[in-house]
């Protein structure tokens, strides 16, 4: 659904820090900030909460690790075990490397899938950015128009060196 | 951001953002050069030849290849290993220099790491094609069993493999198209037409969010935490094919580090190799500075080193066992009817390596260029001597026996060499061969006009510091 947003296009990375640290001081939330890379220090200062991926990841590694581990012993240990000299059908050292390699299969595989859902990523999926330019050179702070005081807002942006501001009804 | 000005610039001359993404998006959207389309001919042609080979293989049986019934392992596993090792040094680069914070890595681990799927591509097909019935490959994963209740066999350092090497293929994929897909969205929104529907698809929505990059860093940093003990696991496993069996020679416990710091080694080379010409040729030498080749140079040297280190070690270790089997295997490896093989490996592995002490070899293109070479074909004489040396002359002399192989097998040799090449040109041609997002990211703290910003700002004399770049 689309709606009206403040937009604050700049060239550089530095001054949107400052802008997004002046704009939430200023009581304005922050709808979101696009750029071509990562800006370290962008989560803390929009106040992000930290991403529950590893917890996803741990997960996937536990049920990855549990699944390798009793599918070799089940298989090997009781449905069909072989008498290979007389050695113990549960050999559990040789059990260690597929249980690794499907421990850590499991977890990046599952952890990019949930990734990708989290992100509403998928295949040919429409993006949902405020302009072209912030894949190639540009940084946008985008900030809900309904309920901003849109003079105050554009003040603010272009005291720390916005380029261009834009009020624009775009689906982000 | 603070960067002291004494650390090397990774980004020479005077760049912005939108220089970065042209200089790497242009040649995709530009027509290929003539360079591209002969470089291309040739490795189809390559590639041509193996699938005559492995036609001609899979309709009359692998009695085509030169082995018998001692040397049951000749080019194809030589072939195999060698390929595997090669494809370590992409996944190298990209996790294990991410743990570390190298930010030299940001230049170079696109290309290295599409060198390491398709090199793994290549390796993949050897004991495919060795397994004899390719057809039925899939009884080596561990499916219900309608043929009876057998399962695949765990304790098989073998099947270890398969999953060992499957796995490091999924995930090296993967880790590289998550890292594809910013960059894939900067080629989107430049294009018009049925570039920008292809691009469109191919770059899942991206849309450069603050939440979005959030958890594109946490993926990637859990991303490189898992592959680097994978890209370890990985050759050491392929060592324990060798090391739990009885051949002497293979017997030994000093393998798996010894097979990981090798291919280590012989990946390095081979992206100096690669690296060396694309660079050239598609006028990247801004990023993928002479600094970046040194420091390649000198990692190339410490693992060449361990290489060195561990060929001394079994030798010591085959006479201080007092075995005369393991004694015979290693006198027969050096002076044996394959002495030639052995005397190749030793002088491309353990000699050149050692000229990288100095640092005007170390930046002189042409020599790495030429050592380079000389490791690759190192390396697989490596796994040439450690392979067929080891088992033509096995415990009963009566069925010693010498190898060679046919022409079907220095085809496929030739043919996948082909393939890796056609995959990568396709690659150079139509992916980003540089992470443009991460070479971005460091244009503050490493690019040179920035560094040269610094030093002035602290008084110090940059043509004294970095003589090469002032």
């Amino acid at each position: 659904m689309s709606q009206k947003y403040i937009l604050g296009i700049f060239s550089d990375e530095v001054p949107v820090l400052d802008a997004v640290r002046a704009l939430r001081a200023s009581g304005n939330a922050i709808h979101e900030v696009y750029s071509p890379f990562p800006i370290h220090g962008l989560d803390d200062a929009m106040g992000l909460k930290r991403s529950r991926l590893p917890k996803a990841a741990f997960l996937f590694g536990t049920a990855g690790l549990s699944l390798a581990v009793l599918m070799q012993a089940w298989m090997l240990g009781f449905d069909w075990p072989m008498n290979i000299g007389g050695k113990p059908a549960l050999a559990w050292p040789d059990f260690v490397p597929v249980s690794f390699e499907i421990t850590v299969l499991l977890t990046a595989l599952g952890m990019v899938a949930t990734y990708l859902y989290a992100c509403g990523f998928f295949p040919g999926a429409t993006p949902k950015q405020p302009d072209l330019r912030v894949t190639n050179d540009k940084f946008c702070i985008a900030i809900k128009s309904e309920g901003a005081d849109q003079a105050a807002v554009e003040a603010v942006l272009r005291q720390h060196g916005a380029e261009e501001v834009k009020v624009e009804e775009v689906e982000l | 951001m603070y960067e002291s000005p004494l650390r090397r610039p990774l980004i020479t001359g005077k760049t912005s953002y939108a220089k970065i993404t042209d200089d790497i998006v242009t040649p995709i959207e530009a027509a290929p050069t003539k360079w591209w389309y002969l470089g291309f001919a040739i490795s189809v042609a390559a590639l041509g030849l193996w699938l005559l080979a492995v036609g001609y293989l899979l309709f009359t049986g692998v009695g085509v290849w030169g082995l018998n019934k001692t040397v049951d392992w000749g080019w194809d596993i030589t072939n195999f290993v060698w390929w595997v090792g090669i494809g370590h040094a992409g996944t190298l680069i990209s996790a294990v220099l991410l743990l570390f914070r190298q930010k030299w890595r940001t230049a170079v681990n696109r290309s290295a790491e599409a060198m390491t799927i398709f090199a793994v591509i290549c390796a993949g097909t050897y004991p495919l094609l060795h397994a004899g019935r390719p057809w039925v490959i899939y009884w080596v994963f561990p499916l219900p069993n309608t043929y009876g209740s057998l399962w695949a066999n765990f304790n098989s350092p073998l099947l270890w493999d398969v999953f060992a090497i499957s796995t490091y293929f999924t995930v090296s994929l993967v880790f590289w198209y998550v890292g594809l897909i910013p960059d894939l969205a900067t080629i989107r929104d430049r294009a018009k037409g049925l570039r920008k529907t292809i691009y469109n698809a191919l770059s899942f929505g991206w849309n450069g969010s603050a939440k979005a990059w959030q958890r594109f860093e946490t993926v990637s940093l859990i991303l490189a935490g898992l592959a680097t003990p994978l890209v370890l696991s990985v050759h050491t496993i392929v060592s324990m094919d060798f090391a739990t069996s009885v051949i002497p020679g293979w017997h030994t416990t000093i393998f798996p580090p010894y097979f990981v710091a090798g291919a280590v080694f012989s990946g390095f080379a081979m992206v100096l190799t690669l690296l060396i010409i694309m660079r050239k040729v598609m006028r990247l030498e801004e990023y993928i500075t002479i600094y970046h080749i040194d420091v390649m140079n000198k990692i190339i040297l410490v693992t060449g080193s361990i290489v060195g280190s561990a060929y001394i070690t079994e030798f010591f270790m085959a006479w201080y066992s007092a075995v005369p089997f393991e004694r015979y295997a290693f006198m027969n490896r050096m002076f044996g009817p394959y002495w030639w093989a052995y005397w190749a490996m030793m002088t491309c592995n353990v000699i050149t390596p050692q000229l990288f002490w100095s640092q005007k070899i170390r930046r002189n293109i042409t020599a790495v260029f030429i050592i380079s070479i000389f490791v690759n074909i190192g390396m697989w004489f490596e796994r040439f001597v450690i392979i067929v040396t080891s088992l033509h002359r096995d415990y009963l002399p009566s069925s010693w026996a010498m190898y060679s192989p046919t022409w079907v097998e220095i085809s496929m040799f030739i043919g996948s060499l082909g393939l890796f090449f056609t995959l990568f040109f396709l690659f150079a041609k139509f992916l980003p061969v540089i992470a443009i997002a991460e070479v971005k990211s460091i244009v503050k703290t490493s690019a040179e006009q920035e560094i040269a910003k610094t030093a002035e700002a602290e008084g110090i004399d940059l043509k004294e510091v970095h003589p090469q770049i002032a």
